[in-house]
Parts: C-alpha cells; sequence; structure tokens
C-alpha cells in the first residue's frame, strides 16, 4: 500500500523489540467480542491511484459546474476568479502540512501569515482587531451573538429579517441550547429593510441586533442610525457580511460604529466547493477583545529581541480554561485564510476596488436588463453585486426548468423560505467579475421564454 | 595553480570559526520576511482586469486609487469623475466607499516570494516527522487534493438545484457510508465543521433526546480528567454541569468511581477511547451498558479513530455518538490550522435527533439526505441546523479518496502499523524517559512519557525545544493533564522505521542532556528561524494588527 511504508521484515523486527509475537498482542485490551477478524465485510479493498481518480472523477461529472454556462447563484456563496498563485501557494506542503502554531520557533510562517490576515481582515471590516479565523460565516454570526451575551449579561438577540435563513437556523439551533431569546422573522419582497423595525424593536433586554450587510436580498441601508439606537440602549450592533468584495466599494459596518462585525471570507481565494470549507472572519472593537471567541495571533519578541509571533490570550480557549472557555471552538480555518489573506494581497487596495467597481458595474447592467424582461420585477434599489427579482410566477420551478438548459439562474427563495408564500416569486441573482453580458442575455431571453 | 584559464580551481571550505552577522540578516536558505504592510503599498495590484470599471456617474464614491502614497494608512483618496453622459449610475445610494482602507498590495512575483519565504520559516509533515499526540499528523496524499479540485467538486454552489449535483451527494453518501460501516453506528451528521464542533454536535443530539423523552432534568455529564480540554467545553456550552472521573494509577477511567456516580441526573459520559494516554479502555462496554441502565448516554472523543480503524467498530462497544475527525484519521490536511472536518457517528437512539442536513438509513437500507424542507416528513426530531449548506465538503472527496484508496483492509493495516510504531517508540525509549504507564499494557496510536527524571528545573519544554534542533517537529506537551510535564508522542503508520529509529536515537540523546542538566537546552532552539518567543509579552500588551510605526507612537 503507498502510503504505508513498513515492510513485513521491518514489521517483525519492531514486533521482536516490543517483545510480542504478533500484531494481534498489542491489541489484547480490546474485548474479544468486539475484536474484528479480518476487513470489515461488504467494504472494498485497497484500489491505485488511477482506478479512485476514475472512480472521483466518474461523480465529479455527474454535477453541473459553475463554469460550465451562465451562472448567477450567490446568497452567501460567490463565483469569484481566484489567481492561479493562490492555488500554489496553498499547497506549499510547509503549510498545508502543518499543524496549529503551538511552536511558534518552527511556525512563523504560519503565524506572521495570520497576523497579516487579522489585519487585512480588521481594516476590511472597519474594526480594531480581528481573530485568525472561524469555521465559517454561519458560525462566526452564532459566536458573535454568544460574544454579546457575555458582554452585555443580556439574553435577547434581535435578528433581522434580512439576515441569511441558514444562519438564521444556526443561531436558532444553538439558542435552544444556550437559553438566548431570539427574535427572528422573514424577510419581505420589497425594497426596503427592516432597519426601522428593528429600531423599534431594542430594549433594556436587548443583548445585540444582527443585522446583513449587504442583506439576504442584496439590500444595503445605513447602519449608523441603528449603531446609535443599540448603543443607547447598551446593546452591541453585530454586523454580518458575506460577500467581502462589497466593502471594496461601500463602507465598512465597523465605519458605522458596528461593535461586532463578521463575515463569510469565502469570495476571496476559498472558492465555491459545494459549500465548505470556507472562513469566517471576526472582528471587534478593541475593548472587547478579551471576550472575542477564537484564535488570536499577536506580536512579540522572542530571546534574541527579533520581532516574532505567537498564539496569545489563549487563557480565552478550552485547552486552557476547560469547561470555563469562552466557546469549545479548538481549531480556524487556517489554510483558507492563508487563501484569503494571498487573494487580498494580490489584489491590495487598488485592485480590490477595481473588482469591486467590476462587479457592481455589471450587476447593475444585469439588473436593469432583466428588469426589462415581461414578467420580471426589480425588487432592490440599492445593492452591491446580488439583487433581487420578482418573477410573473414561482421562482423554483423556473431555476429548475433553466438548469435543463444549462444555466443556473440565481437562487429561489422559495429554496431558501420553503413554504413561505409570500417569497415564493422572489430570485436572487448574484453577478460578478466572471459573468459576462452574454450570460446575462443567455438568462434574460430564457426568463422571457419561460415567463411567457 | 589554476586548473583552467578563467582561473576557477576546486575549493575546499575553511572553517572560520562562528560566523558572524549578514548585512541582510539572511543566512542563505534562512530568509527573513517582512510584513505585506511594510514591503507593500495601496496602489499596487498583482491582479489584471479585462474592463475598466465602466461606473463613473452620480453616487460613485471614486473606484480606482489615484494618489495614493507609500503610506497604506492613508490610501487612495476617492476621486469621483463628473458625471458623463452614457454611464450607469451606481446603485450604492449613500453607501459609497470614501475612506481608504489600508489594504497594501503585491505583483505577483512579490506575492509569490512571499509567502514561499514565510513557507520556509514552517516546520510540516512534507518535512519531516510530526509526532504530535492526540493529532494524528499523517502523510497527506496529493491524490486527496487532486480530486478535491475537480471541477465537478471544486466549481459548484451549494444551493443549486439538487438534481445538478448528484454526484456531489454521492460523495458526501458514499463517505457517509464508509463512516457509518467502519464505526457499526446507525446514522452520521456530516455537517460539523471540526472535532469540537462534532463534540458539540454530539452532545445537542444527547440533550435532544433526554428533552424528547421527558428527562431534559439530567444536567451533568461525566468527562475523565483526562480528556482533551473542548469535551469540558463543548458539555458547558451545551448547559451542563461537567464532573471530573478519576484515572486509576494505570491510566484508565476508574471504572468503579464512575459506575458509582451514575443517577437520575447524569445524562451522558464523554469518553475518548482509545484515550489520552495512548490505552484502549478495557471497560468501555461495561461502561456503555451501565450508562445506559441509569438512563444515561455515551459519548466518544473519536480523535484517536486511527488506533482502531478497521479492527475495532465503537458501536459494538455500546458508543451512541461519536466525531470523526477527518483531517486525524482519514488524512486531510491540518492547514497550519484548519479547516478540520468533525462528522458524527450515532447510535439508533440518538439518529433522530442529528442536525440537518443529515444523512441516515432508510429503511430500505439506502442512504438519503434530508433537507429543512423534507424534514418534517422524513426527519422531524432533528435539532436544527449547525452550520450554512452541507458542511466541508472539500474534506469529504479528500477523505473519501483516502478511504478508496485504503480501501477495507488498507485502513486495517492503517490501524496496526500506526499502533505497531507507538509501541516500537514506547519500548526503545521507556529506559530513557520514564513511561508512567508503560505496564499497563501495549499501548494504542500513542506512547506517553513524563518528565521525572529530568534535571532539577529542566521540564518537557525543554526536551521539545532541543528536538526542533534535532530537525524533529516536538511531540504534544503537558497533555494530559494527569502525567506531570507529558510528553505524548505519536508517529502514525506514515513513518518508515528508519525515521522512527532516527528520531528514538535523537529524544535519547536530548533526554540524557536534560538528565544530565546540559544548560544548553534551555535556550534551545539554536537553529530554528526564531529562538523562545515571549509569550507573556504576547499577552500582556497584545498586538494583534500592524499599525504604522508613527501612528503607534503617537497613540502612547
Amino acid at each position: 500500500m503507498r502510503y504505508l511504508p513498513l515492510t513485513q521484515p521491518d514489521r517483525d523486527a519492531m514486533l521482536g523489540v516490543i517483545g510480542v509475537a504478533t500484531i494481534d498482542d498489542l491489541f489484547v485490551d480490546v474485548p474479544e467480542a468486539a475484536r474484528l477478524d479480518g476487513p470489515i465485510h461488504g467494504l472494498p479493498m485497497h484500489a491505485s491511484e488511477m482506478a479512485v481518480e476514475r472512480h472521483m472523477s466518474a461523480l465529479a461529472r455527474k454535477n453541473l459546474t459553475a463554469g460550465q454556462g451562465p451562472f448567477f447563484l450567490g446568497c452567501g456563496a460567490y463565483k469569484h476568479h481566484v489567481p492561479a498563485s493562490v492555488d500554489h501557494l496553498i499547497q506549499r506542503g510547509e503549510f498545508l502540512t502543518a499543524y496549529t502554531p503551538y511552536q511558534p520557533e518552527i511556525a512563523q510562517g504560519t503565524l506572521q501569515m495570520l497576523f497579516e490576515f487579522q489585519t487585512q481582515v480588521a481594516r476590511l471590516l472597519g474594526t480594531d482587531v480581528a481573530n485568525a479565523s472561524m469555521y465559517d460565516g454561519s458560525t462566526a454570526c452564532w459566536e458573535a451573538i454568544g460574544m454579546a451575551r457575555r458582554i452585555t449579561k443580556r439574553g435577547k438577540a434581535i435578528l433581522s429579517s434580512g439576515l441569511h435563513p441558514h444562519y438564521v437556523s444556526v443561531a436558532k439551533t444553538m439558542a435552544k441550547f444556550t437559553g438566548d431569546a431570539l427574535e427572528t422573522s422573514a424577510p419581505t419582497l420589497s425594497a426596503d429593510t427592516d432597519l426601522d423595525a428593528l429600531i423599534a424593536a431594542i430594549d433594556k433586554d436587548t443583548s445585540c441586533v444582527v443585522v446583513q450587510y449587504p442583506d439576504i436580498l442584496g439590500r444595503i441601508a445605513d447602519l449608523k442610525p441603528l449603531a446609535d439606537a443599540c448603543h443607547a440602549q447598551k446593546a452591541l450592533l453585530i454586523a454580518v457580511v458575506t460577500e467581502p468584495v462589497a466593502l471594496g466599494a461601500i463602507k465598512s459596518p465597523g465605519e458605522m460604529d458596528a461593535d461586532i462585525v463578521v463575515g463569510e471570507g469565502q469570495s476571496l481565494g476559498v472558492g465555491l466547493q459545494f459549500g465548505g470549507p470556507y472562513v469566517g472572519l471576526f472582528g471587534c472593537k478593541e475593548k472587547y477583545v478579551r471576550q472575542m471567541p477564537g484564535r488570536l495571533c499577536g506580536e512579540t519578541l522572542d530571546a534574541d529581541g527579533r520581532r516574532g509571533f505567537v498564539l496569545t490570550l489563549s487563557t480565552r480557549e478550552q485547552h486552557i480554561r476547560r469547561e470555563k472557555a469562552t466557546s469549545n471552538i479548538c481549531t480556524n480555518s487556517g489554510l483558507c485564510a492563508l487563501a484569503f489573506s494571498v487573494h487580498m494581497t494580490l489584489l491590495g487596495e487598488a485592485g480590490l476596488r477595481q473588482l469591486a467597481a467590476i462587479n457592481h458595474a455589471g450587476a447593475v447592467a444585469a439588473a436593469e436588463r432583466l428588469a426589462q424582461v415581461p414578467g420580471v420585477e426589480l425588487v432592490t434599489p440599492t445593492f452591491f453585486n446580488e439583487f433581487t427579482l420578482k418573477l410573473s410566477q414561482e421562482a423554483r420551478p423556473v431555476v429548475r426548468t433553466l438548469a435543463d438548459r444549462g444555466i443556473l439562474a440565481g437562487v429561489s427563495l422559495g429554496r431558501l423560505y420553503p413554504g413561505v408564500g409570500a417569497l415564493a416569486n422572489g430570485l436572487v441573482v448574484a453577478v460578478t467579475e466572471t459573468t459576462s453580458a452574454e450570460d446575462v442575455e443567455a438568462l434574460a431571453s430564457a426568463l422571457q421564454e419561460i415567463l411567457a | 595553480m589554476s586548473i583552467n584559464a578563467s582561473g576557477w580551481r576546486p575549493e575546499a571550505p575553511i572553517s572560520v570559526g562562528k560566523t558572524s552577522s549578514t548585512t541582510t540578516g539572511n543566512k542563505a536558505l534562512m530568509l527573513e520576511e517582512a510584513l505585506i504592510f511594510e514591503i507593500g503599498d495601496t496602489t499596487t495590484t498583482g491582479v489584471d482586469f479585462d474592463q475598466a470599471p465602466p461606473l463613473q456617474g452620480r453616487g460613485w464614491g471614486g473606484a480606482v486609487p489615484q494618489n495614493a502614497t507609500a503610506d497604506s494608512r492613508r490610501g487612495p483618496t476617492p476621486n469621483p469623475s463628473p458625471e458623463g453622459e452614457g454611464l450607469k449610475d451606481s446603485r450604492l445610494g449613500t453607501l459609497a466607499r470614501t475612506a481608504p482602507i489600508g489594504l497594501p498590495g503585491l505583483s505577483e512575483p512579490e506575492t509569490v516570494r512571499h509567502y514561499t519565504r514565510l513557507s520556509r520559516q514552517n516546520y510540516g509533515i512534507d518535512l519531516g516527522f510530526f509526532p504530535l499526540g492526540s493529532c494524528t499528523m499523517k502523510h497527506n496524499p496529493r491524490l486527496n487534493e487532486k480530486m478535491a479540485r475537480l471541477p465537478g467538486f471544486a466549481d459548484i454552489h451549494p444551493l443549486q438545484p439538487v438534481d445538478t449535483v448528484q454526484g456531489a451527494l454521492g460523495v458526501i453518501n458514499e463517505l457517509a457510508n464508509w463512516l457509518i460501516t467502519l464505526t457499526g453506528m446507525y446514522g452520521v451528521a456530516m455537517t460539523p465543521k471540526a472535532g469540537a464542533h462534532g463534540e458539540l454536535c454530539g452532545m445537542l443530539c444527547i440533550k435532544a433526546a433526554l428533552e424528547a423523552r421527558g428527562e431534559g432534568h439530567r444536567k451533568v455529564v461525566l468527562v475523565p480528567e483526562s480528556a482533551h480540554g473542548t469535551n469540558p467545553a463543548t458539555a458547558a456550552f451545551a448547559g451542563y454541569t461537567v464532573e471530573d472521573i478519576p484515572a486509576t494509577a494505570e491510566g484508565r477511567v476508574d471504572t468503579a468511581a464512575l459506575l458509582a456516580r451514575l443517577g437520575p441526573d447524569v445524562a451522558a459520559v464523554m469518553i475518548t477511547n482509545p484515550n489520552t494516554c495512548g490505552l484502549f479502555e478495557r471497560d468501555m462496554k461495561v461502561i456503555s451498558d451501565a450508562v445506559h441502565a441509569a438512563g444515561g448516554f455515551v459519548y466518544c472523543d473519536g480523535a484517536n479513530f486511527n488506533a482502531i480503524v478497521g479492527r475495532v467498530r465503537p458501536g459494538d462497544l455500546g458508543i451512541d455518538a461519536m466525531h470523526i475527525n477527518l483531517h486525524k484519521t482519514f488524512s486531510t490536511p491540518h492547514g497550519g490550522g484548519g479547516p478540520g472536518s468533525g462528522p458524527v457517528v450515532l447510535s439508533e437512539a440518538l439518529a433522530p435527533f442529528g442536525p440537518l442536513p443529515f444523512t441516515a438509513r432508510m429503511a430500505d437500507g439506502h442512504l438519503q439526505l434530508i433537507e429543512e424542507e423534507t424534514a418534517g416528513d422524513e426527519h422531524p426530531h432533528s435539532f436544527g441546523r449547525m452550520c450554512a449548506f452541507h458542511g466541508q465538503m472539500g474534506m469529504f472527496t479528500r477523505a473519501l479518496t483516502y478511504i478508496l484508496s485504503h480501501g477495507a483492509d488498507g485502513l486495517r493495516q492503517v490501524a496496526e502499523d500506526a499502533v505497531l510504531n507507538a509501541n516500537y517508540i514506547l519500548r526503545s525509549l521507556d529506559t530513557t524517559l520514564e513511561a508512567p504507564f508503560g505496564t499497563s499494557g501495549p499501548c494504542m496510536h500513542e506512547a506517553l512519557f513524563s518528565d521525572n527524571g529530568l534535571a532539577e528545573g529542566f521540564s518537557t519544554i525543554d526536551v521539545a525545544k532541543g528536538l526542533i534542533d534535532e530537525g524533529f517537529h516536538p511531540m504534544t506537551m503537558y497533555f494530559p493533564l494527569v502525567v506531570h510535564g507529558a510528553m505524548l508522542i505519536e508517529p502514525t503508520e506514515t513513518e518508515s522505521k528508519a525515521a522512527l529509529d532516527q528520531f528514538i536515537v535523537a529524544l535519547r540523546s536530548v533526554a540524557e542532556r536534560a538528565k544530565a542538566g546540559d544548560v544548553s537546552l534551555k535556550s534551545a532552539p539554536h537553529f530554528a528561524p526564531r529562538s523562545r518567543l515571549d509569550e507573556t509579552l504576547a499577552a500582556r500588551k497584545p498586538v494583534l494588527v500592524w499599525k504604522d510605526p508613527d501612528l503607534a507612537q503617537a497613540a502612547e
């Protein structure tokens, strides 16, 4: 077997050193009834590299890929072009096959990268600090709610109707077990966000308000009045960004005084990957840093006075605090954070802003073109690279029909909110730098046929 | 005298004693690398775009930096163009960005060099032996990487219509089938994002199951004191009170103490098997039966599944829930700290409560993926969703590739070779270092030593740093907590005998130095990119983001 270096003579010699006769002698502590006497029945035996490749390739071919045709899906996962050098660099064995940097003298590569990542993320989100990443945006969002509870010592979180429904579901799951009360609602298919309703709902029991920016329908709204309203009641504002490229074109939540900003970093460097692994972004105001979950990398000096980096503030973490830890999190999303950071370094500010401009311009053109199709109405007057259309019929079957024609038309709100009739005709369409004018035209003419 | 006209002649190196420092601070292949904030600027980009930004009209806050300086904090200032005929207006409302961000860019060659240089300051499995106990740092096959990057897996969106992603669901189902079969369990929750997330999943299943039968009053979770820190943290997060169960002198759970503590207030026990002392819990089945009889559930931390895969099925030991770290047993890369993946196999009693989306065996034997909209009919008791989308798909493709490569026979050999390698290390070093449980029977996948017998003032960290100088990644230090100065060594099955022999020689030598009180060990490592780092300073005055030196000084 190609991954096992021991030869049979090696094994025999080692058993001799150990002082036992057979390998079975090393498993004597397993109760006899639980010992398996051979390979588990009904499973295939080992296979060559070529055979495995053939099997996996056959499975891969059964999927319709984003690159095969016009593609307009978003809602928390976006198709962007990732420069080739990103994937090359993250496959360097010293990054790919390293562990968590618990031995900092021989992990400065990972640590310096994390320090750079933390700085890039903090600047992008507009926060003072950021951590070394979370599992993904949805879990980062939940952790932010938990953090707000620890800071405010209050147990009621108000979730905007514009928050991604999967993120809401995750928060609901966790809240069931921590006793937090969550106020949630489904969005309405309209131009208006629920900011006024959120402001009205804040009271002295509110730990935080969670608002997505741009929201699940693509809408963007000024968060400053909401932040002010939160702070007037000593509650925190948590902003959720699922499309970080947007912050190249619009104000950051931190600029609008959000206390905690979390996000999904998948857009930069990571790729679609059917939903994971992704990379959660987590930033906050400096005064809350000791309540922050997750790993943190900090600058320090070595014994010879040279700058170096270490994991720090670990007294918040489970391996030190055990049941008193701020979170049970034991890992970050290191390699995806690296991909994010490399892509961001390649872009730089100039590139990010140009990328954002291209995304926005493409989305504006697409929205205007699609709104000309009879039976299609643009719901969202302001947006970044994702907008919502209201079709004259239920969107989900339309998406299905378009997929048969090789067009992946967007995310129907019926998929995200099954059973919510008022949303059934909604279609969320994302446009990025990978979308061509021909793609938009193909979608527009196909929609026109189907809706006629 | 020259050999040819160029003046070339073969040279032998001349020893000049200790070399002095260099002008650059670099030392041949050991290259220092500054931060991107020190070498980049906000006007540089390493990406070319094929379109100019077409939006210049009303409401557009300025797209491309025009006058950025090298100081990335000041960055570009917006330079909105006058409204132009035929140019589209932005749809950003009043929210167009006006403030600079402060993100430095590098050209592509500089970027490649920056990260390549950083990578060389890292130790990885590709470079050498990485015996970090309980972490299972085995070889990461590149076939896994290649398969995960097939466009059919890498370039599909999680919300595409289900009939356009049948191959992806096929991967999930096929891997789920392997995990269920290898563990002898009933169902599997595939979405947990890492081991600790899997622990949470398992404990939430237990909590939901208890509440469903009206026993939500059970509030105590028993955790052996040798457990990973995530176990008590997880139980506490799920709202439980954690009580420690002591270990016996031989390094196993004190079965008598555990059984004595069972009662109507106990929700579950969380046990790691093989345990963190590297030993198989002989009484696991006895404990499970007793816990079940007392109305509780058994959670098994599956971090150490590599020791028993293909030889023992946890389902046969009465386990109700166990997470499987795909990044340990099934070779997906650790990536410098994630992403992980922690599917949780569940017993028949817990499977109905598993999270969405969920893969379960249907009555006719086939496996099905259940999402929210069908959950009401097919999976009505699910405790809900743990993360967006379908979990760590990119890890599923890698793990399945690995599993198919090994097959049922190869996986069994994996466990055998892992256990053989660990016992070889244990017996080769137990005369040099104290093995506190060396008489408790064979170890499983990892060998545990203590710092007893080192000279006064010397501890495990000195041995670890000495090993760095010898070219190895150190073992896990000071864990498990039940052993003083623990050194937990997990070689895995992907090390050759020659690699083990070299490590044994090195560790013997370093341990003898520590026993003899060799003070040079106190300042090790001497040959790494950095000497020991001041962790106290880092925690006392946290510097978590880079600030321009002038601004940082102004703030003080």
